[in-house]
This record gives structure tokens, sequence and C-alpha cells, in this order.
């Protein structure tokens, strides 16, 4: 529990502020972040009825700025990133020369370049394989400087319009006009923020870029809000399982190819056509069905969850596949994970058992989202 | 009856022969909502230091070790519908399982309640 390693561990911004409410903090990603304030269970329920606060600063912003900023993406990513509109977010997977996952990331036009949030873990890796990939016209930068914090729940909205934020330019929209994959600049006073209708909750909720250094300012002002508490990061996994969204590094890298990972929704229409993309023969030799293996969910019939790490096997006890993630449903009360099992094991119903810690765990396998999505989409007119 | 605490953060009651064990108040906090505990098999032999039960929060499973050798002779079944009872009551209603001591000796290595407390605020 305690560690000697805590030394190269980096801050947040907002560490002292968490500690001030009581944060526990663990090492993740190369930081000291905190896991729970008053409980996993009591936070992932809050933040499923109200609105919770999460400090995702840990995770990389980057900008890329140039004439064929977009298509030189294009290039490493399967989605359509040249046909997104100005104020549009799209989920886009960065892929190796093989087709693998190196991370998955969100990437906003945001009318003046691309702004793109990448994985904690992986964002010294990633930006290195762009710096690598992109031509010298195109210009990244890391925004070190730049807070993030995402403010998911059913309430997210109606306490972020409390707080008085106002658009750019007059006349523009104010953030809770904004629908789910929507993004603009706004000011809180003097204080430029990046708001996006995003999060990894499964939730309706916004993600909000803030200079660092009034980070701590906007994280008070938002819990001092009655729908708004902070929320520690295994709330944050225990949500976004629930919701069906893979993990980098957990149900998803680089020995993972899109269709396998089950992220056929990634792979755009023109880009399949175009197959101009990193991997794009091994990938869409895959597409849309033609894998060994698949990403699929798993309700645990019974009460004891299975972890990741834990092994599928058949009725013979041979290893066939692998519980990639893991827990206990606080929304469900009873505990589910993701596993890669057999492409032949993967239709929705087919029984099949873990082993973990030499005992046979029965479950079946199950639609995602296991808990329906609660994001704020644009009405199909 | 006299009580032992490991430095796994398991009590152990002592009365005769029988010894029933459960986790600490600090090992309850430190693991969050307990969700499941599977616990030994009556009539299963542990040996001091072994794998006995295991109890699981949220977000993961943790060993819980035997802290004294015996046979066990009764598992708390009230777990099984009712985990929580680790987080509500873990040194008393939340006890996990009872052995016959096969070696009270073993005793003589573990903690009274104030070298725990002094363990615990060491931590």
């Amino acid at each position: 529990m305690s560690d000697n390693k805590t030394e190269t561990l980096k801050k947040l911004p907002l560490d002292s502020w968490h500690r001030g409410f009581g944060a526990r903090m663990v090492p993740f990603a190369g930081y000291e972040m905190p896991v729970q304030f008053e409980g996993v269970m009591a936070e992932h329920l809050w933040t499923r009825e109200y609105a919770g606060l999460f400090d995702v600063s840990h995770m990389g912003q980057v900008q890329l700025e140039g004439e064929g900023a977009a298509d030189a993406l294009e290039a490493i990513v399967p989605g359509n990133i040249s046909a997104l509109g100005a104020g549009k977010i799209r989920y886009t997977l960065l892929l190796a020369q093989d087709g693998g996952i190196l991370d998955d990331l969100m990437v906003t036009n945001t009318g003046r370049n691309l702004y793109l949030v990448v994985n904690g873990a992986t964002k010294h890796d990633d930006i290195a394989y762009f710096n690598a990939q992109l031509p010298s016209d195109v210009t990244l930068s890391h925004m070190e400087d730049s807070a993030l914090l995402a403010l998911q729940g059913p309430k997210a909205a109606e306490a972020l319009a409390k707080l008085n934020i106002s658009p750019m330019q007059p006349g523009w929209p104010v953030p809770t006009d904004l629908y789910f994959m929507e993004a603009g600049p706004f000011m809180w006073g003097d204080i430029p923020l990046g708001i996006s209708r995003s999060g990894y909750t499964g939730e309706d909720g916004f993600e909000i870029s803030v200079p660092a250094e009034h980070a701590e300012k906007l994280a008070a002002a938002l819990c001092a809000l009655e729908e708004v508490k902070p929320i520690g990061l295994g709330a944050r996994d225990s949500l976004r399982l629930e919701a069906g969204l893979p993990l980098y590094g957990h149900d998803m890298d680089a020995d993972v190819l899109p269709v396998e990972a089950n992220l056929n929704f990634a792979l755009s229409k023109a880009r399949r056509e175009e197959g101009n993309f990193a991997g794009a023969e091994q990938v869409l030799a895959q597409y849309p069905n033609k894998t060994d293996k698949k990403r699929v969910g798993l309700l645990v019939n019974g009460r004891q969850p299975i972890r990741e790490g834990a092994s599928v096997v058949d009725a013979d006890g041979n290893h066939i596949g692998a519980v990639t993630s893991g827990g206990f449903s606080p929304t469900l009360q009873k505990p589910i994970a993701m596993a890669y099992v057999p492409t032949a094991l993967a239709e929705t119903g087919t029984e099949i058992t873990v082993e973990q810690r030499g005992k046979a765990i029965s479950c079946t396998v199950a639609d995602m989202p296991f808990v329906p999505h609660n994001y704020h989409r644009k009405p199909k007119l | 009856m006299s009580r032992y605490f490991t430095d796994e953060h398991e009590w152990v009651d002592v009365e005769g022969d029988t010894a029933t064990v459960g986790i600490t108040d600090y090992a309850q906090e430190q693991l969050g909502d307990i969700v499941f505990v599977e616990t030994p098999e009556v009539g299963a032999a542990l040996e001091q230091g072994d794998d006995a039960a295991v109890v699981e929060s949220v977000k993961a499973a943790s060993d819980v070790y035997a802290a004294v050798s015996g046979e066990v002779i009764e598992v708390n079944e009230a777990l099984e519908d009712e985990p929580a009872l680790v987080n509500s009551s873990a040194e008393e209603d939340g006890w996990f399982f009872r052995v016959t001591l096969s070696d009270k000796s073993e005793l003589d290595d573990l903690m009274d309640e104030k070298a725990y407390k002094a363990f615990v605020d060491g931590l």
C-alpha cells in the first residue's frame, strides 16, 4: 500500500485540493491520483443520479495545427477526420503500422486546429509516434499547462448552467446548447475554457479543459453546487465498465486489432473504402466479422466478481480467452466483466466458463452497454 | 476470551480450543465496499499463513490468510447474502470462519489490541 516510488510520481494541478476533500491517493499513469473520496459505491451511484466531478488531468491534451493536419492524422487513424465539422468530436484509434491499437482518442475540430485527448499512460509514446509520422508543416503542441475536468451525470448540465459560463464570442452557443460529441470555446469570467459534451461514464456530461492555474477555482465552484461531488478513479472505472466502454491497456492494446476489440464503429465507411490508414490491410481483412476472437460483455452468474486476468476455458478446462476488465456493478448490484472469447462463442446469450483461482464460474455473454447510455444526443430530424 | 491480531489485519478470538477469525475494522476501511466473501470449506485443514478466504470489494480481490492453524468447523453463512456485514461490523457480525486450534503456541506470535493499534498508527 505504501511505496517508495511516490517521489517519482507527478502531482496533478488539483493534488492538494483532492487531499483537502479526503481523497485516498494512489499511483496511476505516473501520477498520484484520487482513487476514492467517500467510497466507490457511493460515488458511483451519486454520479448516476446527480453529477460527479472527475479530475482527468493525467490524460494528454494535444493540439495539431497546420494546413494538412487532418490529412496527416488520417494516415494513422481510421476515423473520418477531414469530414469532421467545426465544433464536432470523433472517437478514433491510433493504429500501429500493423493495425494494432496504440491508443484510443477523442479528436475535436475546434475550427482553428485539431484538439486531441489521449490516454495518460500512453501520452508520451503517442506524441513521439505523432511526431515521427506528421509532416513538417503540421505542428504538435502538448498542452501541459492545462488541466482536464470531467463533469458527468444527469444533473451535469443543470449544474454547469449555474456557473455563468459565456460563449467566447457573442451569438455563439452556451455549453448547455451543445449536444453529445460537440465542443466549443467559452469564458468563465476572464478564464478561457474548452468544453465538450462528452465523457467516458455513459452519462450526459462535459469535459472541461482549463488552464492549470485556474483548475482549483473551477473545481471548487462546481463542487460548491448541491448537484456535484468530487469522484475518484475507482468509480470512473466501474462507470465505464457498466457503459461497456473499453479501457486502453486492459480491454485493448497493441496486440489487438479494432474488429477484435468490437470497435467497428470507429472504422468509418469512407476510410474503409479508401483503406489509407495505418494497418488498413490487416484491419480490413477482419472487417466486419472475420476474427478469431472478439471482445464481449459478460454477466456473471452468482455474486463473485471476476477480474482482469481470469481465464475463459472450454469444457475441458483449456484456456480459450481472457477477462480484460471485471468488477461489481453498483447499478445492477451484480458482477459484470469484459472478456475476449472465440468468435464462435461471442453471441449474446452464450454460456461460458471462467476460471479464477481454480474455481469455475459460469457467465453469460451479454449485450453492452450493461447500463443504458444517457447521452444528450442531437434529435434526429 | 482473548482477542489477538495479525499484521495482515485479521483478528482472532480464542475461547478454549476454538478460534473465530475475521478482518479488522482498519482492513475493511481500506478495502472499501465489500461485495463478496469466499469463505473456506468446513472441514478444511488450514496451516497458519495459508490462503483461507477471499474478500472482494467493488474494485479488487484480496486474500485473507489463516491467522492460525486448525480445522475449519464453521463459516459465517450470513456473509453470503450480506457481504457488507464486513463493512458495518467487521469485528463482530462480519466474522469469517471458526477453527479448532491445532497449535496454540502460534498465538504467541500475534499482537494484542494495544500492539495492533500502535502497528496501525504507524502505517
